[in-house]
């Protein structure tokens, strides 16, 4: 078993015939993912990748057809709120935003939309998820990760890369990754996956990558005094970072004395999180 | 994106938002004719994008077209934390009876948008939440839904609203609420929204920023973009297709990634030496994008040494050396840079950047110590 996506994921891509989108499909696919179908509007009947994955012109009868569970989006940014909405109507479970740049306004709708469905967001402007040997969706590389017994969740994309390739050096292994995304209004956050990882079998231990902005962490910093048994070792990105400018992504911003790594490192210190001063720090810190 | 005062108060006027009779100014000529029609007595105020201008003495009130004239010429050409005054909005001045906050914007905690409001306006709200957090009035709005007409006469009972202006008070932050959704904002706010001694409300001061993620919808709104508003370098940033924030030591960054572009910052800092800035050059390092970004970076005379960090993931590492070296041969710079790349091909990348004046690094915390180390012999 794993969280959130395993062998038994039935993929669908949004935005297949993109660039990006064909792109990361073949990557996908070359992980031995489990990728049943494509959707672009006014594409449905063609066959992309040599034949590999069917194009739909809709999600709904892409999931008719093919069953899809698990649905990863590559779309414009001005495209995202339609395409989650789509997937969320489709009544599938899980959607994986990949996308960078959506709109603040439209995320809030398909946020408070959410709220009355069964279906999990994670993302926009995330690298996706990734089980090793089972699916990777999203574009997580796969060659810096082995599979083993540590949850890894992040606001971030290429930091994240940084942290599971130092896990691999020092020979340790991933149950699962999951990138939240770096946007002020997302999907699932830390509460959400360390909850996961707290009741997977698979999982012993927990790294969680945070980074300036929101009060995210702070939550998590709750969550895991009150109902965290399994050690939690964590970096926060934006130490140095100065107040009011925000740093790349659009979560990552010091408003007034909210939202600073000092904050977000204390509450943390104070829930028994060690707290890793740079990232090739954290495989050091984690004891089982 | 900020909107300066003037253009958010162009926007409220088309929305039927009550603003002072007032226009935009260049030059003192301009300002003075502006007061002879509104009367003589007027608020010259500072358009800069920043905040503390009346502090800084960028409004004044002016009794006579004398005074006018003496404070336009102050005025204009003064800098504001940094920024040149290039225009003034000169507004007819109003006798105010009472003062209140008002304000719709993204709220982190709830996802959702947030109206505020508050008895207590024409002050920093930050100030207003610290000292008397009690009189700021909040109130989550359903995204879906929008404003229900309960909320508005709920705030308006809570901020002790006079009942003679319920009516009218609604229908601005109804149509406050028009602006925030129609512009995609983030923030629309009226510090203060007075009550004249006329007993009308009027919109004395006017803040909109706009989501840049939204900016394709809104064509025309992008035309406001004030260049001069801005920093500089921070225009060239995105001019080259970076996010670049200049920071205050002298050691350059240039990573792929925003968080890692942090952590860089971080260790640097953590090593006891200080970032020149935040460069995140994003995804596909070409050689164009390093030249460009290298090139930046040099501007700054403090500089001492540079530190790229690119993990590459599924980009070829080996790719990204090339654009590297060949925006090095086109740059001529004696300032050390300390290279780290991993990735597909890492180990062929930093093979090609052997037998060359680049400094080849295996881990973030090797190459971070490389280069805190010769930006302190470049001081020395």
């Amino acid at each position: 078993m794993s969280i959130l996506v395993n062998k038994e994921t039935r993929l669908l891509v949004q935005g297949i015939t993109g660039n990006e989108g064909l792109f990361h499909t073949e990557q996908m696919l070359n992980y031995t993912t489990n990728i049943v179908a494509g959707v672009t509007p006014g594409k449905g009947g063609e066959w992309v990748l040599n034949g590999k994955v069917p194009v739909f012109d809709s999600v709904q009868t892409a999931v008719e057809v093919t069953g899809a569970n698990a649905s990863v989006i590559f779309v414009p940014a001005r495209f995202v709120g339609d395409a989650i909405f789509e997937a969320v109507d489709a009544e599938i479970p899980l959607v994986v935003c990949i996308t960078e740049g959506a709109p603040i306004q439209d995320m809030m709708r398909v946020k408070q939309y959410l709220s009355s469905r069964r279906t999990r967001l994670i993302g926009p402007n995330c690298p996706g998820l990734l089980t090793p040997d089972e699916a990777k969706v999203g574009i997580i590389p796969g060659n810096i990760v082995t599979s083993g017994n540590i949850g890894v969740i992040s606001r971030s994309g290429t930091l994240t890369y940084e942290v599971l390739y130092a896990l691999k050096q020092s020979g340790m292994g991933v149950s699962a990754c999951v990138g939240i995304g770096g946007d002020p209004v997302k999907g699932m956050n830390f509460v959400d996956c360390l909850e996961l990882f707290e009741a997977d079998a698979r999982t012993d231990a927990v790294v969680m990558i945070g980074e300036i902005g929101g009060n995210d962490e702070e939550k998590a910093a709750l969550y895991i005094s009150s109902d965290m048994t399994k050690p939690v070792v964590a970096f926060i990105a934006g130490i140095s970072a100065p107040p009011g400018k925000r740093m790349g992504h659009a979560g990552a911003l010091i408003e007034g004395s909210s939202g600073t790594a000092q904050n977000k490192i204390q509450a943390l210190q104070t829930s028994g999180v060690k707290i890793a001063r740079y990232p090739e720090e954290i495989p050091g810190l984690i004891t089982f | 994106m900020k909107l300066q005062e003037y253009q958010s108060k162009i926007l409220f006027t088309m929305y039927g938002i009550p603003v002072p009779n007032g226009r935009i100014a260049e030059s003192v000529d301009e300002i003075k004719q502006i007061c002879e029609e509104l009367g003589g007595r007027v608020v010259i105020k500072a358009q800069v994008l920043s905040g503390g201008r009346g502090k800084a003495g960028g409004v004044r009130v002016a009794k006579t077209i004398e005074e006018a004239e003496e404070y336009a010429g102050q005025i204009l050409g003064k800098e504001i934390n940094g920024l040149p005054v290039r225009k003034v909005l000169v507004d007819e001045m109003v006798s105010i009876d009472k003062e209140i906050y008002l304000s719709i914007a993204n709220d982190r905690n709830s996802q959702k948008p947030l109206l505020m409001a508050s008895s207590f306006g024409g002050m920093d709200i930050e100030e207003v939440s610290r000292g008397n957090p009690e009189k700021i009035v909040k109130r989550v709005i359903d995204p879906l839904l929008g404003l229900r007409d309960y909320q508005l006469r709920d705030v308006a009972i809570n901020i002790d609203l006079d009942r003679a202006y319920w009516q009218e008070f609604s229908t601005i932050i109804n149509q406050l609420w028009k602006v925030y959704v129609d512009c995609d904002a983030t923030l629309v706010e009226i510090n203060p929204l007075v009550i004249t001694s006329e007993k009308r409300l009027s919109a004395l001061d006017a803040k909109i920023v706009l989501d840049d993620n939204a900016l394709f919808r809104h064509p025309n709104l992008s035309d406001f973009r004030d260049i001069h508003a801005e920093p500089p370098t921070e225009i060239q940033g995105r001019k080259i297709g970076v996010s670049f924030i200049k920071m205050d030591g002298n050691i350059g960054c240039l990573v792929n990634g925003a968080g890692l572009a942090m952590a860089t910052m971080d260790i640097i800092t953590e090593l006891g030496g200080e970032a020149a800035n935040f460069l995140d050059i994003g995804g596909g390092a070409n050689a164009k994008k390093v030249e460009d970004s290298l090139r930046l970076i040099l501007e700054d005379e403090k500089v001492k040494s540079i530190l790229i960090n690119v993990f590459g993931g599924i980009t070829r590492c080996d790719e990204v050396a090339k654009g590297i070296l060949s925006a090095f041969k086109e740059i001529h710079t004696k300032i050390p840079i300390v290279v780290r790349l991993v990735g597909t091909n890492d180990e062929e990348g930093l093979r090609l950047l052997q037998g060359t004046d680049l400094i080849p690094a295996k881990s973030l915390y090797e190459a971070a110590t490389i280069a805190v180390r010769k930006a302190a012999e470049g001081n020395a």
